[in-house]
């Protein structure tokens, strides 16, 4: 209790330096909870370098889902200075030389995955175009003096990057805070330019050669709606004074739409800026991307089970667009499942697993064995086998490698065959199951899909697809199992194929639709009533009779063929043996740590202490407490009864009239006004906890009352 | 007009239709039954995700259904603790029915009658009785009348007039239900005063139509707009329906501080073995929080109870050897600042100065990403506190935190701390978030707090009283008292605006205490500066002048100064 102060809120504490902790620390932090030691290693790296893959790939993704972006915006760069870079004189230049070239870029809502472009734009702009980047955010620039200062801070500090800080008189300059305004700031520029034409004519620089003579001094804003109006009118307007002198590029970062700029500036600053509009990639579109290139791929041995997806899928549509907090609860559930399941040793490439089963100690075979997938597969073995599962080591190690190929091949499978019927679903009305991959990859995961009520209206629709519709389709599907991994698609392709063959021969069926043409024809004349009717009758019933088409009898075919290769392939995940090794299931352990909910667990701990502390004296049925409880719960519940003050002395009498029942002793005694001096106490902290948490606080309305900030909750 | 009766009747109307549609009509037929499937599937499409889905394409489905969306986030909520966390939002919060007086006391004693057993509070019935939720607009008028009603025999004209007009009253009485001590009205107050609590009762009796079953059977859309308008309607009217009893009456002296501290140490704390294994379960968490920690998450605990015991635990069993700093956020002052000036000062030995906050941070910033030996675990008890709610505070934060090298580990209390942040934020600190109710009593997070109900201000004021007086000389000690005792024997004045300055001097000359007005305001400004006064101008420009302490202070004060004498 040395902590506390009235003096001090702060206290650091440092250790004398040779007892500091080493690095390997972290690995210890990982299996402190179990014993086997020589495993919690091996989980750890194995985790940590799988981490470090999927994280490697998501940036590649995000790159290369940028690369259209960014190259556009370079190429309008470039464009944008051009007349700078000519020195052209000519009036129209002159004229048009007095806006800023500005791009308008729309990123959408998901404001927390903003960053992470910002930077590989800076990153592509500065190995392509100019090296004179400032990154501005309206948190740093109430006025306009300090967005000024930061813009010439950053500038200046990214020169003497370029020049890898041969220098030093210029480090001086930025540190002696020259006065902040556009002439000092063209001066710069001006110096800066001439010296690296110099350089570039001396030395020949490779730096130089990216970049040209005078490259453009790019200006990001990151979130322009949240600057002050009033900075970014005076930053324009003082700034397009000089655009002559220094070229000059402002990109603004958009979250809401492009309107906005307009919204914010008046016609009078908004019409010296010459904006082009350029749309980033939906976040939407992203996170499709990540789920295709994550989960559905046999790239990464670690998958997520269908509650935990479903999960961080409703984060992402509910609450923040963000691909980023996408992947930060993906890293979770890997951290988790590697710490909680010793078993996840094995949840790394196939070769490896092999190898790694082979030297399995012994308590990690018992492990296997608890495993209820696995006991369900004991169970349905030969009663000698089952006994060699149970008792010998290394027949138990064999068969494990066999499951594992297994399951490999199962997830082989499975994506293409996912692919396969997504192709077929999503080009349905209405999608019965689902538009995206990823509500059918759910689907599947979840339960037998061929079960359920979607999946049989899907076929149904399925079922009366048009030709060239159901071509396409099958051209599809033959493309993804072809270039699928699974080896035993190669009979699958051929009997698509097969049936590609057979819609090009049903062209001669031609005829034969060509009377039913004729018929209809012939229903057309018709105008009279009583006719027409008759001919309709006859019409249903030649359907009802008639024979299918061959047309109709192929596309059954197709449609049966489907369903058996997803009968076959897409069966759940846990029916499998030993998915547990590699399937991540425990949902609710990553909602309670990514979306969490506070009042709740506020609320249930104040009105059922019962939920946290098991004692019987506190069991109660719902909707009260027992007069037991804890203080704050019954200065919770009496708080309740009030409107919106509440008087200190009713509560404190209701409070010690409770406590003093529970308590049963001098009940009578002390049944007059006064109140014993321990009750007030604990009473007095009671309502000061209350207070604390933001229930109640204190009123000058009226003496001795305190008001209530919630409302209702009884 | 149409054919509602569907397909079958088509041929009647056939003149209108031409054949092509009809024929069309009737080609469908063989596609009824999948139509059919789909209008059900439409229904039955219930599955969340496909609803989402659906949202860019279909308006209609925009409508988000609370109970779907509790439903698909709390799958498998089998949380270890097995709480409710599928309880919903408007289940925990809703808005606030107004509510009278008696009822807590009611409570109480339902809750005292059974010992042991536990008492369902009956919801309906209960909002049903309140008075005010009779009708929206009118509640107010219904009180009035029936109060009215029962004045009509008792209260004098001067009364009454003054409900005619029904607002200033309403404003007016809370002032006196205050004092309740002015001379010539002494009479008619304890009549309001009895009256004000009585009349809840009455009109309970009296106004008994209960809306609120009706309004149950209305569609969720009204009842949305009635719970707004019965939020207005409780915070539109100043009347307040409690008693009036103050803690001065209850003729109970208040605790101060030490002896409250005393008392709470004496008193068994309940459920000990409970809380005990409480604690237990989150501290098999450390070494979970050490990894996560590393791995580049930060860690958040919430949920009922002090939290700091469990962080000095997780801090003396797993920090010892690292480099870490402690904040206490509930430290009255504690600012942003001191934090940072303790890592540049203490963790990094930085001397010399910054110009601003964040000038500090960018330094911090930089330092860590120099050198990445440098590690610092930051543990801060209350991130919420009133110090360190502020948006530029949890900013400076929330960017020390996203430090690779800067592990945070922080808790929080209040029921809207998570208002602070907003996704930038949010991302930023790179929350994992971890329940740790612990039911243990928040002793230090409030002992720094002015409570209402510990005479804190009070002994504050009087120590600093006497040793402020005990300097000066011995005319201002009689200066002062001369206030003193003036505004002592004003005390049952509520609309004493203080002694004025005139009369200060006039009676201070009589006791020979000054000679001249010049060197009473040299006296004043010093009492001034230590607080011991406070001039206002009144409403004729003249100065008056008061001693901004309570009453009760201001008589222990004189007491203490008599025996000094």
């Amino acid at each position: 209790m040395y902590l506390s102060s009235v003096a001090r809120g702060c206290f650091v504490f440092k250790p004398s330096p040779k007892k500091r902790r080493v690095s390997q620390k972290t690995v210890n932090d990982f299996g402190e909870r179990k014993d086997d030691s020589e495993d919690t290693e091996l989980r750890f790296v194995t985790c940590q370098s799988l981490w470090h893959e999927i994280k490697s790939e998501t940036e590649q993704i995000q790159e290369d889902l940028n690369k259209q972006l960014f190259d556009n915006l370079v190429s309008f760069l470039r464009r944008s200075h051009s007349e700078f870079q000519e020195k052209t004189t000519k009036w129209t230049c002159q004229m048009k030389s007095r806006e800023i070239p500005t791009a308008a870029l729309v990123l959408g809502v998901n404001v927390t995955d903003h960053d992470l472009t910002f930077r590989s734009l800076s990153e592509v702009l500065q190995n392509n175009v100019t090296p004179y980047i400032a990154l501005l955010e309206a948190k740093d620039c109430p006025g306009i003096k300090n967005l000024m200062q930061k813009l010439m801070g950053q500038l200046m500090n990214c020169y003497i990057d370029v020049e890898s800080l041969e220098d030093e008189d210029y480090v001086q300059v930025s540190q002696n805070r020259i006065r902040c305004s556009m002439t000092s700031l063209i001066n710069w520029y001006e110096s800066v330019t001439k010296k690296t034409d110099s350089e570039t004519l001396s030395k020949k620089r490779t730096s130089s050669s990216r970049h040209w003579q005078s490259p453009p001094v790019v200006v990001i804003f990151k979130d322009m709606e949240s600057f002050t109006t009033k900075v970014l009118q005076d930053f324009i307007v003082i700034s397009s004074q000089h655009i002559r002198e220094l070229p000059l590029v402002l990109i603004f970062g958009i979250a809401t739409s492009p309107m906005i700029i307009h919204s914010l500036l008046p016609h009078s600053v908004s019409s010296l800026l010459c904006i082009e509009l350029f749309q980033s990639l939906s976040c939407k579109e992203h996170l499709s991307t990540i789920i295709d290139k994550l989960l559905l791929t046999t790239q990464f041995p670690f998958k997520l089970g269908e509650k935990v997806l479903q999960v961080l899928i409703n984060i992402f549509l509910y609450h923040d667009f963000s691909v980023q907090n996408f992947i930060k609860g993906f890293q979770l559930s890997v951290v988790e499942h590697f710490y909680s399941q010793p078993l996840s040793v094995l949840c790394c490439q196939l070769v490896d697993a092999k190898k790694r089963v082979d030297s399995l100690s012994h308590d990690q075979c018992e492990n296997i064995r608890r495993l209820p997938s696995f006991r369900r597969y004991v169970e349905s073995q030969a009663s000698e086998k089952q006994i060699a599962l149970l008792t010998a080591d290394n027949f138990l190690k064999e068969t494990i490698q066999k499951l594992l190929e297994d399951l490999h091949v199962y997830h082989e499978n499975y994506v293409s065959v996912l692919r396969c019927l997504h192709v077929f679903t999503s080009s349905l009305p209405k999608y019965p199951l689902g538009k995206q991959i990823r509500e059918l990859h759910c689907a599947c995961l979840e339960n037998r899909v061929w079960e359920t009520e979607e999946y049989e209206s899907s076929l149904q629709l399925a079922r009366m697809l048009n030709k060239s519709d159901l071509v396409t389709l099958l051209q599809q599907c033959v493309e993804i199992f072809v270039s699928s991994s699974g080896k035993e698609f190669g009979k699958t392709v051929e009997k698509l194929k097969e049936f590609l063959t057979q819609f090009q021969t049903l062209e001669e069926a031609f005829q034969e639709r060509d009377v039913s043409v004729s018929s209809q024809k012939e229903l057309q004349k018709t105008t009279d009533l009583y006719h027409l009717q008759k001919t309709l009758l006859e019409l249903k019933e030649s359907r009802r009779s008639k024979k299918l088409t061959k047309f109709e009898m192929l596309r059954f075919e197709v449609v049966d063929y489907i369903d058996s290769l997803v009968r076959n392939y897409l069966v759940p995940a846990d029916h499998k043996t030993l998915h547990e090794i590699v399937y991540f299931n425990s949902a609710s352990i990553l909602r309670a740590h990514l979306n969490a909910a506070p009042r709740i667990a506020l609320h249930t701990a104040l009105n059922n202490p019962y939920c946290y502390l098991k004692n019987q004296a506190l069991k109660s049925d719902g909707g009260s407490i027992s007069n037991k409880a804890p203080d704050i719960c019954i200065v919770y519940k009496l708080h309740l009864e009030c409107g919106r003050l509440i008087n200190l002395v009713d509560w404190l009498e209701a409070f010690s009239t409770v406590v003093m029942a529970a308590e049963g002793s001098k009940a009578d005694a002390a049944s007059s006004d006064q109140v014993d001096d321990t009750i007030h106490a604990r009473f007095i902290r009671a309502v000061s906890e209350l207070e604390l948490l933001g229930f109640i606080k204190p009123s000058k309305q009226k003496t001795d009352h305190v008001a209530r900030l919630t409302w209702g909750g009884c | 007009m149409s054919q509602p009766e569907g397909k079958g009747s088509g041929a009647l109307e056939v003149k209108f239709v031409p054949d092509e549609e009809v024929l069309k009509h009737i080609a469908d037929d063989a596609g009824v039954k999948v139509r059919k499937d789909k209008t059900q599937l439409t229904v039955s499409v219930k599955r969340f995700v496909k609803k989402l889905e659906n949202i860019s394409d279909d308006e209609a489905q925009e409508i988000l259904e609370e109970k779907n969306y509790v439903a698909a986030l709390g799958i498998c909520a089998q949380d270890p603790v097995g709480n409710g966390s599928s309880v919903s939002g408007g289940e925990v919060y809703s808005f606030q029915t107004p509510k009278c007086s008696s009822k807590m006391a009611e409570l109480a004693s339902a809750l005292a009658q059974t010992p042991g057993q536990s008492v369902a509070p009956e919801c309906p019935e209960k909002t049903a009785k309140t008075p005010q939720s009779s009708k929206r607009s009118s509640s107010n008028k219904v009180q009035q009348r029936s109060k009215k009603k029962e004045f009509v025999s008792t209260t004098p004209y001067r009364l009454r007039k003054r409900l005619a007009a029904p607002d200033p009253y309403l404003e007016s009485e809370s002032e006196y239900s205050a004092s309740c001590s002015e001379e010539e009205d002494e009479e008619d107050q304890k009549e309001v005063s009895a009256v004000g609590r009585k009349t809840p009762a009455k009109t309970k009796a009296a106004s008994m139509p209960p809306p609120r079953n009706t309004l149950a059977k209305k569609i969720k859309e009204d009842k949305m707009s009635n719970l707004v308008e019965e939020y207005f309607e409780a915070h539109s009217s100043s009347k307040v329906l409690t008693s009036d009893r103050t803690l001065q009456k209850l003729q109970k002296r208040r605790l101060n501080q030490q002896t409250l501290h005393d008392l709470l140490k004496k008193a068994p704390l309940a459920y000990a073995a409970e809380i005990k294994e409480l604690n237990q379960q989150h501290e098999s968490l450390f070494s979970k929080w050490m990894l996560q920690l590393h791995l580049g998450f930060n860690i958040l605990l919430y949920g009922l109870g002090s939290k700091r015991d469990l962080l000095e635990k997780f801090r003396t069993s797993v920090l010892q050897d690292s480099v870490h700093l402690v904040v206490n956020g509930y430290f009255p002052s504690i600012t942003v600042r001191s934090i940072l000036n303790s890592i540049t000062e203490e963790v990094l030995d930085h001397i010399g100065t910054f110009r601003s906050p964040l000038d500090q941070l960018e330094f911090v910033i930089k330092r860590f990403k120099e050198d990445s030996s440098l590690e610092l675990y930051v543990l801060i008890h209350n991130l919420d506190s009133q110090m360190l709610r502020g948006e530029r505070s949890q900013q400076i934060l929330a960017q020390l935190s996203s430090l690779p090298s800067i592990y945070l580990i922080a808790s929080i209390d209040h029921i809207n701390a998570p208002l602070m942040w907003d996704q930038a934020k949010l991302s930023l600190y790179n929350w994992l978030w971890y329940e740790t109710t612990t039911f243990s009593p928040y002793v230090e997070e409030t002992s720094y707090e002015n409570s209402l109900l510990v005479q804190q201000s009070g002994s504050l004021a009087l120590s600093s009283l006497t040793h402020v007086l005990r300097s000066l000389t011995l005319n201002a000690r009689g200066i002062f008292r001369l206030l003193a005792q003036y505004q002592l024997e004003n005390k049952d004045n509520p609309s004493y605006p203080g002694l004025s300055f005139q009369d200060f001097y006039q009676q201070c000359r009589e006791a020979f205490l000054v000679n001249s007005d010049l060197t009473l305001r040299a006296q004043l400004t010093e009492f001034r500066d230590h607080k011991l006064i406070r001039t206002k101008r009144g409403t004729d420009g003249v100065e008056y002048l008061l001693i901004p302490v309570d009453d009760s202070t201001l008589t222990d004060f004189l007491e203490k100064e008599d025996e000094d004498v």
